[in-house]
C-alpha cells in the first residue's frame, strides 16, 4: 500500500510525518535538530530514502544534513557556500550598493535523475549545485552575474533566492525565482539566465514594468505541462502559457490577491491551490478566515475550500515553500503555518484535518508518495 | 591536551558530552584550537568561523580564564592555564533572542 512523507521545516527545528494512503493517522517524528532553524527538506525524486535539510542559525551558521534512510538518521555534509570570484554589488534597501554575504539556504531541489545532484537556491541570491550528495557545493554564477544584478533589491525577508523548477521534459530547463528580483530561466543548465518577467506589473518599483525588480513569492508548474508556470507574485496571481516569455493575471475572483504559496493538483494541471493574504503589512487571511482557494480552470474562477479550516479569528500566514500536493489518487493537498498547524486534506481540497497543531512556525512543507 | 566546552547546540551536532579535547602542535593559540576542533570534527567547520573569511561568527564569543579573548587575534597565545589544559576554551553563545 502506498504512504506519504511529509517532511517539515520549522523555526525550531523539522518533522517527519508518515501515514498510509488512507490519510488519517499520522505518525510524528521530531523534532530533528532541534533549536534550529530549518528552512527547507526535501527528499531525491531519484531515491525517496535520500532527503536533503537546510539547517542554520543566527549564532551557528549553515549546516547541512543529508538522509540515506527517509529520515530516521542523518549526516552532516558539506556546508561552505562561496560565491564564484568576484561578488559584485546589489542594492541595499536604501539602494546603495551592497555587497554579496552568503546568510542561508532558503531551498533545495534534488535532481529529477540523480540523488547526488542537488540545487541550493540561497541568501543573498544565488544558486549552487553539488554532484557529490552534498560533500561540495559551487556556484552556477551566471544567475549572479547577470547584467541585472547591481539593480536587485532584497525583499523583506531578505534577497533570498526561494523557488527551482527543473523542467522534466527539457533537460538543462532551470526556473528560478528570487526576491525581490523577480524570475529567470536558463536552458543551459544553470549557464546563462533571462528575466522572465514580461506581463508582470508591481506599483511598488519606479517602472511597474521593468524588466526586473518584482517580488516574486513562488512558482509552480505541473511536471506533465511544465511550459505552463503560475506564481503567486507580492501581489497578483499570474500565469504564463510559454515557459514564462509572458505572463497574464488571473487573480480575479480572490478576496485578496497577495499571499505566498501556490501548487499545482497532481493530476490536473488546470487546477491550482493559492491562500489569500490580506496584505503586505497584515500577514493573516482576509476575516480571520484561513481558506486555502482553489481554480479548476488554471486561474480566474476561484471556489473558497473552508472545510475543516478554522473560518474564525485565524490570524496565521502560509509561507512560499509550506504548500504541496501528494500524488496519491486522490491527490493530497498540504500547508503549513505560522502557527504551528500543518493541514492535509485526502480529497483535493474539499475536506482539511490537521496533522498537527501545535508546531513551531512552520517555513517549509513538501510531501513525498511512497510504493 | 587542549580542553574545550562547547555551546550545547554544537555539542549536538558533533555528538559529543561534555567538554571535547584536541592536541595542538605548536603556539595554543585561538586560530590553532579551531584548527585542531574542525580536523577532528568537520561538522562543526563554519558553524564557529566563517570558513571564507575565517572571521569569528558574530553571536560567539571566546572566554578563558575569566578573560574575553573574542577580539584577540587569532593568532595571539593563548594563556598557559590553556595551553596546559588547567583550564579550557570556552565556546560561548550569546544570549540573544528574546
Amino acid at each position: 500500500m502506498s504512504r506519504v512523507r511529509v517532511l517539515v521545516g520549522t523555526r525550531k527545528g523539522a518533522f517527519v510525518l508518515t501515514a498510509d494512503a488512507k490519510r488519517e493517522q499520522w505518525d510524528v517524528t521530531g523534532p530533528h535538530f532541534g533549536g534550529w532553524e530549518i528552512y527547507h527538506l526535501k527528499g531525491s525524486p531519484a531515491d525517496p530514502d535520500r532527503l536533503y535539510a537546510s539547517q542554520s542559525s543566527g549564532w551557528f551558521g549553515q549546516v547541512i544534513q543529508r538522509s540515506s534512510d527517509g529520515g530516521r538518521t542523518w549526516e552532516t555534509v558539506g556546508n561552505k557556500f562561496s560565491y564564484d570570484g568576484a561578488t559584485g554589488t546589489h542594492q541595499w534597501y536604501d539602494g546603495t550598493p551592497h555587497p554579496w554575504e552568503f546568510a542561508r539556504v532558503w531551498h533545495l531541489e534534488p535532481s529529477l535523475t540523480d540523488p547526488d545532484t542537488v540545487y541550493a537556491g540561497v541568501e543573498d541570491a544565488a544558486l549552487f549545485r553539488t554532484t557529490d550528495g552534498g560533500q561540495s557545493w559551487h556556484e552556477l554564477p551566471g544567475l549572479r552575474t547577470h547584467t541585472s544584478a547591481p539593480s536587485w533589491q532584497p525583499g523583506a525577508g531578505g534577497m533570498c533566492l526561494h523557488t527551482i523548477l527543473l523542467d522534466p521534459s527539457r533537460p538543462g530547463r532551470i526556473f528560478v525565482a528570487i526576491s525581490a528580483a523577480g524570475a529567470f530561466r536558463s536552458d543551459d543548465d544553470g549557464a546563462t539566465w533571462r528575466p522572465i518577467n514580461r506581463g508582470l506589473r508591481s506599483e511598488g518599483i519606479p517602472d511597474p514594468h521593468a524588466e526586473v525588480g518584482h517580488c516574486v513569492h513562488r512558482i509552480a508548474m505541473h511536471r506533465s505541462r511544465p511550459g505552463v508556470l503560475f506564481m503567486q507574485k507580492h501581489w497578483d496571481v499570474m500565469r504564463s502559457d510559454d515557459a514564462g516569455d509572458s505572463w497574464r493575471e488571473v487573480s480575479g475572483g480572490l478576496p485578496s490577491d497577495f499571499g505566498f504559496p501556490i501548487d499545482v493538483h497532481a493530476h490536473d494541471p488546470e487546477t491550482i491551490y493559492v491562500v489569500p493574504i490580506k496584505s503586505d503589512s497584515e500577514h493573516y487571511p482576509p476575516d480571520g478566515k484561513l481558506r486555502v482557494y482553489r481554480s479548476r480552470t488554471g486561474g480566474n474562477e476561484w471556489e473558497a475550500l473552508t472545510n475543516g479550516l478554522p473560518q474564525r479569528h485565524c490570524y496565521v500566514n502560509v509561507l512560499r515553500d509550506a504548500m504541496a500536493v501528494d500524488s496519491l489518487d486522490p491527490c493530497g493537498v498540504y500547508f503549513g503555518t505560522t502557527g504551528g498547524q500543518v493541514y492535509a486534506s485526502a480529497d483535493g481540497g474539499d475536506r482539511w484535518a490537521p496533522i498537527v497543531r501545535d508546531l513551531p512556525s512552520v517555513v517549509s512543507v513538501e510531501v513525498q508518495t511512497l510504493p | 591536551m587542549i580542553r574545550v566546552i562547547l555551546p550545547a547546540h554544537l555539542r549536538t551536532l558533533a555528538r559529543v558530552d561534555g567538554e571535547v579535547k584536541v592536541e595542538v602542535a605548536g603556539p595554543v593559540t585561538v586560530g590553532a584550537v579551531l584548527d585542531a576542533l574542525e580536523a577532528t570534527y568537520p561538522m562543526l567547520r563554519g558553524t564557529i568561523r566563517d570558513q571564507v573569511t575565517r572571521q569569528r561568527r558574530a553571536f560567539l564569543r571566546f572566554f578563558a580564564c575569566e578573560q574575553d579573548l573574542s577580539h584577540d587575534s587569532a593568532d595571539t597565545p593563548l594563556p598557559e592555564a590553556i595551553a596546559s589544559g588547567a583550564e579550557p576554551l570556552l565556546v560561548v553563545g550569546a544570549m540573544a533572542g528574546g
